[in-house]
């Protein structure tokens, strides 16, 4: 639950940080906006793909650095409770 | 032996049903409360949306079939039976085997009043090629049911089967939704594209085979405690 | 694996380190440009996330078919690494997409087909999560349904919409880019290693917690 939870949060903060570097795109025309045609589009449609590549670097990186401290809060966790289960009960270490 | 098994299980589960006639007047009405909410969404001004009904259709069968998964299992589970049914020295496929001619049989039956409903309330003409329809429809109940009995009779023990069924089985059984729709589409269309068709059968017809074999080999190590 | 984990960690994050300049250094691709450069880790990231489903699919059916609990561990790492390198591809790909197709989404067969693979990897985690006792046979048993359904579902969405805009999809790499290229797959595979030998670690840990609980209440 907490990992989901921990993703979906993180899913939305770059959602949300997203849409506005997006929406400071100059808008380039009637031709990106909604959904067209691939053929109707020109060659050479003026968007910025600055934004696009660095909203995509960022959310790889955020995404990898979640990932990687839950599970090391999971396994941190795991291995607290073991201890603990340990020192109480000292014979069943050894079983 | 196995085969009979499986037919001494499709008969129980028949006289049963039979009795009350519950599952499947439930999952009937179902179905058809199903076309007729679709009926509001895909109807505009008096005449339905082109290419509605196949994905109606099929929709509607999804829906109903996984109603009934449901409940045939819940129906063990309430009496224990399951784990009876197990317990005794029958072959674990034939069990699988045995519930899953029932359940094709209980969709097959939804399926005789649904694909006329179809016809009817969304003016679409189903009966063009009956012989191609009627085996896509047997290819893809089939698919959707040998998936769906495995998965339903694992879930049995599970608290939160009911929204687990439809989760776990509508991604496995996306290939025969796509087939069955397609494949559909291309009977309703004005001069009916019969060569479509029979790919998309050849193609729902390979993944039940491969998912029959696979629900065969996997029964008997999935359904021991 | 424990005694490389440290050589291959340092490996991975000098590779990872390093990737932004190799990405910056390659040549431009000549149609698209700067977007381009999303290819060098969207791929690598499906790359993963298809090694990560066979691994699932076939430890699942050790498991089932040998009994063996730590290959169902190794099952459940693979389904769980799956579902966050698709989460990446699919977040990357519609990023670059609207600029090279001009749409967000197509449903062509690759991205349909990667959608459903996330979905059944989202169903086998959240079945394994709610599903109550024996849940890790049926997710075994979900991990091998998602296997098999790849040729099934690339198949007829294939058949389904044949539109693919093949011009941009997969680029002729020239030789600067395929450097480029390969240097991330490996650092993304040297990182999917580092990961599962963790998530496995994990499910072990956990399964000893559990060993010593019964062991605490006879």
């Amino acid at each position: 639950m907490t990992m989901l939870k921990k993703l979906s949060v993180l899913f939305l903060t770059v959602l949300l940080t997203g849409a506005p570097l997006l929406a400071s795109q100059p808008p380039g025309g009637a031709a990106t906006d909604g959904f067209v045609p691939l053929d109707s589009l020109p060659p050479q449609e003026q968007l910025p793909a600055a934004p696009l590549l660095v909203t995509a670097y960022a959310f790889v990186w955020v995404l990898l650095m979640a990932y990687i401290w839950s599970i090391a809060s999971r396994l941190r966790k795991v291995e607290a409770e073991m201890a603990t289960l340990q020192r109480r009960t000292p014979g069943a270490a050894g079983r | 032996m196995p085969f009979r098994v499986a037919l001494l299980i499709l008969k129980k589960d028949f006289l049963i049903e039979v009795k009350s006639l519950e599952i499947l007047s439930t999952t009937l009405f179902f179905a058809v409360s199903c076309l007729l909410v679709f009926s509001f969404a895909f109807v505009k001004e008096g005449s339905p949306v082109q290419d509605a009904a196949a994905g109606i259709l099929w929709i509607a069968i999804a829906f109903s079939g996984t109603l009934a998964l449901g409940r045939v299992f819940e129906r063990e589970r309430y009496g224990e039976t399951l784990r009876a049914l197990l317990l005794a020295p029958a072959p674990r496929p034939a069990i699988y085997l045995g519930k899953l001619f029932g359940m094709v049989l209980l969709m097959f039956t939804t399926e005789v009043v649904l694909v006329p409903m179809v016809a009817l309330l969304f003016q679409a003409p189903l009966f063009s090629r009956p012989l191609l329809l009627f085996v896509l429809l047997a290819a893809g109940t089939v698919g959707f049911a040998s998936v769906g009995t495995l998965f339903a009779a694992m879930l049995v023990r599970a608290r939160t089967r009911d929204i687990m069924l439809p989760i776990l089985l509508y991604p496995v059984t996306i290939p025969v939704m796509i087939a069955g729709v397609q494949g559909t589409s291309a009977l309703l269309q004005a001069s009916p594209d019969e060569a479509m068709a029979t790919m998309w059968i050849a193609i729902v017809s390979t993944f039940d085979v491969v998912a029959i074999t696979l629900c065969l080999w996997m029964f008997e190590p999935l359904m021991t405690e | 694996m424990t005694r490389f984990f440290l050589p291959v960690f340092g490996v991975t994050a000098l590779m990872f380190a390093g990737a932004p300049f190799v990405i910056a250094d390659a040549p431009y691709e000549s149609t698209m440009l700067l977007v381009q450069k999303i290819f060098y880790f969207h791929v690598p990231a499906w790359f993963v996330m298809f090694t990560a489903i066979f691994i699932s699919g076939i430890w699942s059916a050790r498991y089932l078919f040998k009994g063996d609990r730590n290959a169902d561990r190794v099952a459940f790492a693979a389904a769980e690494i799956a579902v966050v390198f698709g989460l990446m591809g699919l977040v990357t790909g519609p990023l670059w997409g609207r600029k090279a197709w001009g749409v967000w989404w197509q449903w062509d067969a690759r991205l349909t087909m990667a959608l459903l693979l996330e979905a059944i990897f989202i169903g086998y985690l959240l079945v394994r999560k709610y599903g109550g006792p024996g849940s890790e046979k049926l997710s075994a048993a979900m991990a091998i349904f998602g296997m098999l359904n790849v040729p099934f579902v690339y198949i007829s969405v294939n058949i389904w919409r044949t539109i693919h805009p093949k011009t941009s999809v997969v680029p002729t790499l020239g030789p600067g880019m395929f450097g480029a290229f390969w240097f991330s797959v490996i650092a993304f595979m040297l990182l999917f290693a580092l990961l599962m030998h963790l998530r496995v670690r994990l499910e072990q840990q956990r399964a000893a917690l559990d060993d010593l609980y019964l062991a605490e209440e006879p």
